[in-house]
C-alpha cells in the first residue's frame, strides 16, 4: 500500500480563474507533507486536484501532469471513482453521513463498492475505527447515528470511513481546524499511526501541527488577490522551518506575514 | 409607583451622565459634539420596562390567532357531527358495510363501504403512476439536469399545480378518455385473465381513466416537494460519497435519497390527501357505480368526494345529512393517512435531529 504521487506543473482554474499556477512537487509513500500558506492560496485546490474532487464544482479543470506511481490520474482512460477509491479525502468539517449510524458509516465505502457479507464488513468496521483509534469510544454504540458522536469523534469515524476501503494515499484538508485542541492531538498521533500504512498528505493553517506532524512542508502564496497561487518552497519540514530557502517563506513562517 | 423615581427622570439622570462622559472624552479624543445623544446602551439608572408595548399587543394577536384555529375545528366538527346523527338514525342498513346509496327515499338505504373503497383504490393507483416518475423528475432536476435547464423546467411543473382541477377532469374525458378505452380494450385481450384487467366491457370511464387524470394532477406536488428536500442535501455529503469512489447515482443513493427520505414521504402523504379529496376531476372521469371492485378498466368506480358533487343537488334534508356522514369517513380516512405519515417521519427523527 501508500503509493508515490508527483505533480508536474499542475495548475488548476475555476472556469477562466486560474487558482494555482504551475505547482510539481513530489511525494513520497508513507510519508507525512503539509501544505502551509495564507488563505485563498490554493493549497486546498491543490488538494482536490489529486483526488479529482475539483473537477466535482463546474466549469473546474487542470493543466499539466499528476501521477501515482506513474500513472497518470488525468488519463481520459481512468475511471475517476477508482482514482477516488486509491486516494481517499478528509474534510474540513467533520462529514459523517447524518442518516447512518456509526457502523453504517464506518463500512459505507466498502458497501459502495459492492461488498455485502456481513462478516467482512463487521471485520472492516472494528478494523477502521482501531486504525482512527476510535473503537474503544464507540463499540457499545454502534448502531447509534454517527453524527451524534462529538466533533472529534465525528472527525475521526471520517478518518475511518476513508481508510475502511485501503486508499494507497489520504488527502486530509485542514482536518483539525475544527476542532478542540485535545481532539487536534488525537488525530495527529493517529496520523503518525496511519504513516506506516499510507501516504498523507495535509493541508493545514497550524503551523505548529505542519512543525510536529510532516516530514515534508510545501508553502503555497500568492502575490495578491487574483493571482493564481504558487508553490514557493517544499522541502524537508526541518529545514522549511528552521533555514527556508526564500524570504517569503520565512516571513510566513515567523509570523511577519499571512 | 411610590418612591420610585419616574421614568423621564431616570432619562434625564442618564443625560447628564452620559454628556459628562462626552466632555471627558472629548477632550483625550477630539470627539464631536453629537455624542451629547445618550448611547442605546444606556447610561445612569435602569429604566423601568414598559408595562404596554408592541411585545404585549402582538403576544395577544397571536395567541388569538392560534386558539382561532381550534375554535374553527370545534366549530365544523360540531356542525358535520349534528348534521350526520339525524341521517344515520334514519338509515335502514348499516352504514359502515352498505354499498348503495339511496338516502332520499322514504325508508333511507345507504353505505360507504363502495364509496370508501373507490375513494382508495383510485388514489392508490394515482400515487403508483405518479410517484415514480415524480421522484426520477426531481432527482433529474436536482441532480443531473444543468442549471438553465433545471430552473425553467422546475418552473413549467409548478405551473401544472396551478391548473383548475375541473379543468383536468373535462380534459380526462374528453381527450384521455379514448387512449385508455384503447389501451383497456388492449389489456383485456391479452391480459384478462388478470381479475383487474377482466371483464365484459364497456371500458373507458374506469378507475384507471380516473386514476391516470389523479396522477398527473398529484404530480407537481410530489415533484416540487421531493425536488426541495433533494437540493437540500448537504454538499459535504454529497462530496464524502464522491471521495469514497461513487458515481453521481451512487451518491444520490447513499446521500441524498436517505436524507431526502422523511421530506419524500410528506410530499407523498401531500399528494395523497389531494388525490383522497379530489372531487370534480373524479365525478368527471368515473363511471360512477355503487360496487365493490378491483377491476380497474370496466366503466365504473366511485369516491365520496365524486358523490357528494354528484347527488348534491338532489339530496333533501336526510340525504345531504347522508352525504355529511360520508365527508367525515373522508375526513377520517384522511386523518390516518397524515398520522401514519406523520408517525413513519418521526421514527428516524433521532437521526436527523442529531445531523443538524
Amino acid at each position: 500500500m501508500a503509493k508515490r504521487i508527483e505533480a508536474s506543473n499542475v495548475s488548476s482554474y475555476y472556469g477562466s480563474f486560474k487558482a494555482i499556477d504551475s505547482v510539481s512537487m513530489a511525494v513520497e509513500p508513507k510519508t507525512i507533507t503539509a501544505l502551509i500558506g495564507p488563505s485563498g492560496c490554493g493549497k486546498s485546490t491543490f488538494l482536490r486536484s489529486i483526488n479529482r474532487m475539483h473537477e466535482v464544482l463546474p466549469n473546474a479543470r487542470i493543466e499539466g501532469r499528476l501521477t501515482i506511481d506513474d500513472q497518470n490520474i488525468y488519463d481520459p482512460d481512468v475511471d475517476v471513482t477508482a482514482v477516488r477509491r486509491m486516494i481517499g479525502m478528509v474534510f474540513q468539517r467533520p462529514n459523517p453521513f447524518p442518516t447512518m449510524s456509526i457502523y453504517e458509516n464506518a463500512v459505507a465505502g466498502l458497501k459502495l463498492n459492492g461488498v455485502k457479507k456481513k462478516a467482512v464488513l463487521d471485520e472492516a468496521a472494528e478494523k477502521s475505527l482501531r486504525s482512527a483509534n476510535l473503537w474503544d469510544e464507540v463499540k457499545d454504540r454502534l448502531d447509534r447515528p454517527g453524527a451524534g458522536l462529538s466533533g472529534g469523534q465525528q472527525q475521526r469515524l471520517c478518518i475511518a470511513r476513508t481508510i475502511a476501503v485501503e486508499p494507497q494515499v489520504v488527502l486530509m484538508d485542514e482536518p483539525c481546524s475544527a476542532l478542540d485542541p485535545i481532539s487536534t492531538l488525537a488525530i495527529e498521533d493517529l496520523m503518525f499511526k496511519l504513516k506506516d500504512r499510507f501516504t498523507i498528505i495535509i493541508v493545514t493553517h497550524n503551523m505548529q501541527q505542519a512543525a510536529r506532524v510532516s516530514d515534508k512542508t510545501g508553502f503555497f502564496s500568492i502575490d495578491k488577490t487574483g493571482d493564481p497561487g504558487r508553490l514557493i518552497e517544499y522541502d524537508d519540514t526541518q529545514k522549511i522551518f528552521s533555514n527556508p530557502t526564500q524570504k517569503k517563506t520565512e516571513d510566513y513562517i515567523t509570523g511577519r506575514f499571512g | 409607583m411610590g418612591d420610585n423615581p419616574s421614568r423621564s427622570v431616570n432619562a434625564t439622570a442618564g443625560d447628564l451622565g452620559v454628556t459628562n462622559n462626552g466632555h471627558a472624552q472629548g477632550a483625550g479624543s477630539g470627539m464631536s459634539p453629537s455624542s451629547f445623544e445618550p448611547p442605546l446602551g444606556g447610561g445612569g439608572a435602569l429604566p423601568k420596562k414598559t408595562r404596554f408595548s408592541m411585545e404585549t399587543g402582538f403576544r395577544g394577536l397571536s395567541t388569538a390567532a392560534g386558539s382561532m384555529v381550534l375554535v374553527i375545528i370545534v366549530a365544523i366538527a360540531v356542525f358535520l357531527v349534528s348534521k350526520a346523527v339525524p341521517a344515520l338514525q334514519d338509515n335502514t342498513a348499516n352504514f359502515l358495510t352498505e354499498k348503495t346509496w339511496f338516502p332520499n327515499d322514504t325508508e333511507p338505504v345507504f353505505g360507504i363501504a363502495a364509496l370508501a373503497f373507490g375513494t382508495l383504490l383510485s388514489s392508490v393507483i394515482a400515487l403508483i403512476i405518479a410517484v415514480p416518475i415524480a421522484l426520477a423528475i426531481a432527482l433529474f432536476l436536482s441532480h443531473y439536469a444543468p442549471k438553465r435547464l433545471a430552473t425553467p423546467l422546475g418552473f413549467v411543473i409548478d405551473l401544472l399545480a396551478a391548473v383548475p382541477s375541473v379543468v383536468f377532469g373535462l380534459w380526462g374525458r374528453d381527450v384521455l378518455q379514448q387512449p385508455v378505452r384503447e389501451f383497456s380494450v388492449w389489456l383485456n385481450h391479452y391480459f384478462g385473465w388478470l381479475p383487474i384487467f377482466g371483464g365484459e366491457g364497456p371500458f373507458g370511464q374506469s378507475i384507471m381513466l380516473g386514476g391516470l387524470v389523479l396522477a398527473i394532477m398529484v404530480l407537481p406536488i410530489v415533484t416540487s416537494l421531493s425536488r426541495e428536500v433533494f437540493q437540500q442535501t448537504p454538499g459535504m455529503n454529497e462530496e464524502a460519497a464522491l471521495a469514497l469512489g461513487a458515481t453521481r447515482w451512487e451518491m444520490i443513493r447513499t446521500a441524498v435519497v436517505p436524507y431526502g427520505k422523511p421530506g419524500v414521504i410528506a410530499a407523498v402523504m401531500l399528494g395523497l390527501g389531494r388525490a383522497l379529496g379530489e372531487t370534480i376531476a373524479l365525478a368527471l372521469t368515473l363511471g360512477i357505480t355503487f360496487n365493490i371492485s378491483f377491476n380497474l378498466i370496466q366503466n365504473g368506480g366511485n369516491s365520496i368526494a365524486a358523490n357528494i358533487a354528484n347527488t348534491f343537488g338532489e339530496a333533501n334534508s336526510t340525504g345531504r345529512g347522508a352525504l355529511i356522514a360520508s365527508g367525515l369517513v373522508l375526513f377520517a380516512i384522511t386523518l390516518v393517512v397524515n398520522m401514519t405519515a406523520r408517525a413513519i417521519i418521526y421514527r428516524r427523527r433521532e437521526f436527523r435531529d442529531s445531523a443538524a
